[in-house]
């Protein structure tokens, strides 16, 4: 029986007058991987801030496993389990490909205030950064600095980030926008890997189509800030409210054109 | 074993490996290869600044945040050793509660502005920063029956650390063994410590989350570490190694004043310094300061020497005259910014 890990009421924010994101209610199940989609300005990088905490909410609320976290901080709330990848990549860009996962490991660790050891000699945080590495395929990178990687390299780091987290609820923003097609499998197949992680929450904001098919378990629709539809990818695909929300155009036709 | 004495961070260049072992060997036999007292003075000196200058670079190489407070903190140290030696009486006890009270005093009162400021914005830290220090280098030259105004404290320090002070018959290898030998042990190896010891907080895993931080605060913030608390400490760490620092240099000069410690001259000449070395280096503040201060002390001897040659010819002499050191001291950091962007540490390692 799939239960919500997180839940949001009347999430709305407005920037002056323009309601970025209007009365979204919506809950997301452990094991259940949601597709949100909606054409470019339709608020989705919005929702995503105010689930984590970017950007602090006008009216409503967000609750993870029953707590409720609308007023807490962006950090506070990754370490209660909600975890983020940006659509823009956001890294640390002067300091090594291995460091940056390390510091997600060591934030997870609790172990940022231990002042007189060495970083390196934490064979406990450098082992598991490895072990992201590996399973992103970026061994050989390790040592380089991030600035120096190609742009699709970053956007493997980006998601690697993520991962490293392992977060209750795991939220990708485009993930492989910008990887060239032999990129994208390599962390479309971490995602599909974590599917199998029955406690997980998994939110995935992305535009092709054939990646929605094969990996979406639910779709939900925003459009103008709003909840436009939810439900089965292949219903919703073909349901009145979308091709109505995309005036007539068919929801396929219509992402692609974003 | 020397790996870990330097955290790990070996200065990864040949050319700035040897430049900083010439460094530590000058220093550490500075009595006996420059015995005058001058050159013994700009010894101790170069280690107290190089303290002084790490702990700048703490704060600004690695954490990202502009500071102009840290000549108060030097001062909060330098006046605590001061004012305690005065009221106890000379001794090792008073130096040590004065260092204590000063580094403690320094914590605390930049957890106080850290606190009340960084949340904001880092930019408003460094306006408060400025604001308070003015404050204080005020209240220090207004309240003059504690402080001694400007004229400052001079006070005495325990007779071991004094000339009259002999040991080993009074002499090794050709060099008085007195009390200011000691005296300058006693601040050559502080100092080494001191400094250890930030390398060792740079390189441990909060010094990497400051670097995360200042490399991109939002994200540090999104993968769990809150980024004012850090910044904070940072804060308060460094106000107390600079505060150790001014205990250092008090107790070499026994004297205490606005201008030694609180003077704003002082504050621009450690953003120079930590720019000539090389931000977030940790090494650049030991090139920064070495540099600095030789040329500070020596720059008009060369230039009175240089004038002197050159006393024939038209305009040059003028040029040259040993007191225009510091407008030369001026184009020697204009230029050395100029070619050196990253600093000389950030040069040397080819970056
Ligand atoms: N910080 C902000 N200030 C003002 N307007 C914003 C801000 N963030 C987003 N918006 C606006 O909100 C709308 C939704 O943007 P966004 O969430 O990025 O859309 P999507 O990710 O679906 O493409 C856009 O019209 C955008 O201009
Ligand atoms: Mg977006």
């Amino acid at each position: 029986m799939p239960h919500p890990i997180l839940e949001t009421t009347d999430l709305t924010v407005r920037f002056g007058g323009h309601v970025a994101v209007d009365h979204i209610t919506c809950n997301f199940n452990a094991g259940e991987l949601t597709a949100i989609v909606g054409p470019n300005g339709a608020g989705k990088t919005t929702y995503f801030n105010l689930i984590s905490g970017q950007i602090p909410v006008s009216e409503g609320r967000v609750k993870l496993n029953g707590t409720d976290i609308t007023r807490m901080s962006v950090a506070q709330r990754t370490h209660r389990g909600i975890g983020r990848a940006f659509q823009l990549t956001n890294l640390f860009p002067n300091l090594s490909v291995l460091e940056n996962i390390r510091l997600v490991v060591q934030s997870k660790a609790g172990r940022g205030f231990n002042i007189l050891s060495m970083a390196d000699s934490h064979a406990e945080l450098t082992g598991p950064a490895y072990e992201i590495l590996e399973r992103i395929r970026m061994t050989d990178q390790a040592d380089q600095v991030v600035s120096e990687l190609s742009h699709g390299d970053q956007r493997k780091l980006e998601v690697a980030l993520l991962i490293a987290l392992d977060p209750l609820v795991y939220m990708f923003d485009e993930p492989t926008a910008g990887m060239s097609v032999d990129e994208a499998p390599v962390v479309l197949d971490l995602i599909a890997e974590l599917k199998t992680r029955k406690d997980r929450a998994i939110l995935l904001v992305e535009h092709k189509m054939d990646v929605i098919r094969t990996l979406a378990d639910r779709i939900i629709v925003l459009h103008n800030g709003a909840l436009a539809a939810d439900g089965d990818p292949a219903e919703v695909m073909a349901s009145d409210v979308v091709q109505e929300a995309y005036m007539g155009r068919d929801l396929e036709e219509a992402l692609a054109n974003v | 074993m020397l790996k870990t004495l330097v955290s790990g961070d070996t200065p990864r260049s040949p050319i700035l490996l040897a430049v900083l072992l010439a460094i530590l060997v000058c220093l550490a036999l500075a009595p006996f290869l420059f015995p005058g007292v001058r050159s013994v003075d700009t010894a101790a000196r170069i280690c107290i600044f190089i303290v002084l200058v790490a702990s700048y670079d703490l704060l600004l190489g690695y954490g990202g945040i502009v500071s102009f407070a840290h000549t108060m903190f030097f001062g909060l140290g330098a006046y605590g050793v001061a004012l305690a030696s005065s009221r106890m009486g000379p001794g090792f006890d008073s130096l040590l509660v004065g260092s204590v009270a000063g580094a403690g005093l320094a914590a605390l009162l930049a957890l106080v502005i850290g606190l009340f400021s960084l949340r904001v914005r880092a930019i408003f830290f460094a306006m408060i920063t400025l604001a308070v220090a003015s404050a204080v280098a005020v209240l220090v030259s207004q309240l003059s029956s504690l402080t001694g105004g400007e004229d400052g404290l001079s006070f005495k320090i325990p007779r071991a650390l004094g000339p009259a002070f002999k040991f080993m018959d009074g002499e090794i290898f050709g060099v008085k063994a007195n009390g200011k030998l000691l005296k300058y042990y006693l601040v050559f190896i502080s100092c080494f410590v001191l400094f250890l010891l930030m390398l060792r907080v740079v390189n441990s895993p909060f010094g990497r989350v400051l670097q995360a931080i200042r490399e991109n605060d939002f994200r540090a913030e999104a993968i769990g570490y809150r980024v004012v608390h850090y910044r904070v400490a940072a804060t308060c760490l460094s106000a107390a190694i600079a505060a150790l620092a001014g205990a250092l240099y008090a107790i070499w000069l026994r004297y205490v004043g606005p201008d030694t410690t609180l003077s704003m001259e002082i504050m621009i000449d450690i953003l120079l310094m930590v720019v000539i070395g090389g931000m977030g280096t940790m090494y650049g503040a030991v090139i920064g300061a070495t540099l600095f201060v030789l040329a500070q002390n020596y720059l008009q001897n060369v230039l009175s020497l240089a004038g002197e040659s050159v006393s024939a010819l038209p305009f040059l002499p003028d040029l040259l005259n040993a007191d225009r050191w510091l407008l030369w001291l001026g184009v020697l950091f204009i230029l050395s910014v100029y070619f050196f962007p990253t600093g000389i540490v950030g040069r040397l390692r080819g970056k």
